[in-house]
């Protein structure tokens, strides 16, 4: 799998996918629509500012709360490369795995990243670079069943191509 | 090292005769659910994959719940997408408006959730039919989709909490203080990937419906399920509701748990979740102790508390009583059978007459959909699950978490209160 580069948005505890993607816009389930309104209740400018290929990185419990899968979608098809976080929901640690957002668990990476920092994660080692700061942690590898079901975007087309 | 109730649960439904915490398990499944926010995309996926059609027509779910009926153009068009899945698929289980309620009160009303069961839902609160002694978790819509077409799911096995619940809760403590008491105390994560177990002789003195709130609630503790032992008082709602066969799991004595707490009901107060997370609760004596928390509006409903004993307790405080002029205290009865019920009983009656607005099932104002949403800097008393920034509404408007009961006696008084105080 390839590494992911780009910089970071820092969130803090408990970040629940009603922020993530706000039920009012669950009528819709294209994930370039849900992308236009991703954290818009807790930050109203993340949209504006995200660039492909960016991190969104948070402390404990991200994405707790409801198990709409729209949460993981919205975050991916913003542009984001990576979730880091100290721990994250199970519900949206599964959906993310599925629909194929690579996330990694490490709280020492989630307290050492700041906002703005430049960050790359090596989802084959596990290893997350904080470029800007010049500090390294260890984050949990991803089995190989897993990588190959991100790579293929998901559970799905991982199912469809074995 | 012995087995908790879950883990018996999914060694059975493995084909296994023991597993432990952390091990992977590929699990048959009785039943797959989906809502009409969740399904569109799990059929989306389905369609993806090469199958034909699902694993069996009789063991999935579908309940048009949260934007029925039809909110808007793209509501319609996502129940539409549901309701011709399910006649090309033949589903046995489809409930369309009028038949339908809450798919987690409707579910056990409809005998399709007994003890024993594995069952996934794409709905988080899929954790409530724990209450009758079955494992059932929530997962997203692909999962659901791999459910339906295979009949399977991956799980990794949890460790588990135990709750040992002792005593009687007073007149007007019920399951939802009993469950927000325990969140307040382990926080939103605190039982984050595993087994809420609730035992002890307590839980002869919570009705199903108690049951059912506490279940429901596991989640806001991060919970991947909770579950209950089956006593006779489960059994009779089984038998009552279900024609299906059920299998009755009981946790090892030298079973393995992480933590293990013991909770008194009859110490318990009326409790409260203020903004905006589950676990920030206080009781109703330390709310006596601040300035008066003034509303706007009161829900009473949702798959956590919008079944009869809940409407019961709102109409035994309502009864002869009037909503304070200028609040909106809107009542959702959460299936078709349960709102029947409470008209037969005369509490709708008492509803109207208190000056209460009655709605057709639907989770609506719970999740800001429809049907009751907050203005900018409102505030509202809701018997619902969660209380997350926005999630009723404008980003500035404010959710407290509550019993049918606090909920009821804060519609009189337009502040948080306790029937107690009327």
């Amino acid at each position: 799998m390839k590494n992911a580069i780009g910089t970071v948005f820092k969130f803090g505890d408990n970040v629940d996918t009603d922020v993530i993607i706000p039920a009012r816009y669950l009528n819709s389930s294209d994930p370039a629509e849900l992308a236009t309104h991703c954290m818009e209740d807790i930050d109203k400018d993340f949209v504006k500012n995200v660039k492909k290929g960016d991190i969104i990185v948070a402390t404990k419990n991200f994405g707790c709360g409801s198990s709409r899968e729209h949460a993981p979608i919205a975050i991916k098809a913003a542009g984001v490369s990576c979730v880091i976080a100290e721990t994250f929901a199970r519900i949206f640690y599964r959906n993310s795995i599925n629909i194929g957002l690579p996330i990694v668990e490490c709280p020492e990476a989630a307290k050492g990243i700041d906002a703005g920092d430049q960050v790359e994660v090596n989802f084959d080692t596990g290893v997350i670079t904080n470029l800007t700061k010049g500090t390294t942690f260890q984050g949990q590898a991803f089995p190989e069943f897993m990588q190959k079901i991100i790579a293929a975007e998901g559970l799905v087309n991982y199912i469809n191509a074995k | 090292m012995g087995m908790t109730m879950t883990q018996k649960i999914l060694a059975h439904a493995a084909g296994l005769d023991k597993v432990v915490a952390g091990q992977l398990i590929e699990a048959n499944l009785d039943l797959v659910l989906g809502n009409d926010i969740t399904s569109p995309v799990a059929i989306k996926e389905m369609d993806k994959m090469k199958v034909n059609g699902v694993f069996d027509k009789d063991k999935i779910a579908l309940v048009p719940d949260h934007f029925v009926p039809n909110k808007d153009i793209k509501s319609a068009e996502h129940c539409k997408c549901v309701r011709e899945f399910a006649r090309r698929n033949e589903i046995t289980n489809y409930f369309e408006v009028g038949e339908m309620g809450i798919e987690h009160a409707l579910l056990p009303e409809r005998g399709l959730t007994v003890a024993g069961d594995v069952i996934i839902g794409a709905d988080s609160h899929t954790c409530t039919y724990g209450a009758l002694g079955a494992f059932s978790t929530g997962v997203g819509s692909t999962d659901m989709a791999a459910g339906m077409a295979t009949g399977k799911a991956w799980f990794k096995v949890p460790s588990a909490i135990k709750f040992i619940l002792t005593g009687k809760p007073s007149k007007w403590v019920s399951g939802k203080d009993v469950i927000l008491h325990i969140i307040g105390m382990i926080g939103v994560d605190g039982a984050l990937y595993k087994s809420m177990e609730f035992v002890g002789d307590g839980i002869a003195n919570l009705s199903m419906d108690d049951r059912f709130t506490i279940a429901n609630m596991a989640i806001e503790a991060g919970g991947k399920n909770g579950i209950f032992p089956v006593d006779a008082l489960a059994e009779q709602y089984m038998k009552e509701h279900s024609t299906r066969k059920y299998t009755i799991y009981e946790a090892d004595e030298d079973a393995v748990y992480d933590e293990t707490y013991t909770i008194d009901l009859s110490t318990l107060r009326p409790t409260v979740a203020f903004p905006h997370l589950p676990e920030n609760t206080h009781t109703i004596d330390e709310i006596h102790e601040m300035d008066d928390i003034v509303i706007d509006q009161v829900v009473i409903g949702s798959c956590t508390n919008g079944r009869l004993d809940d409407l019961r307790c709102a109409a035994e405080i309502l009864k002869g009583r009037k909503v304070k002029k200028g609040i909106r205290c809107i009542v959702i009865p959460a299936t078709q059978k349960i709102y029947l019920q409470a008209m037969e009983e005369g509490l709708l009656r008492t509803f109207i007459e208190a000056g209460a607005v009655v709605s057709t099932p639907t989770c609506g104002p719970c999740l800001g959909g429809y049907m009751g949403i907050l203005a900018e800097g409102e505030r509202c008393v809701s018997t619902t699950n969660r209380n997350f920034v926005g999630r009723m509404g404008h980003v500035t408007s404010e959710i407290y978490l509550a019993s049918p009961a606090v909920a009821a006696a804060s519609a009189i008084t337009g502040k948080i209160s306790c029937p107690c105080e009327l």
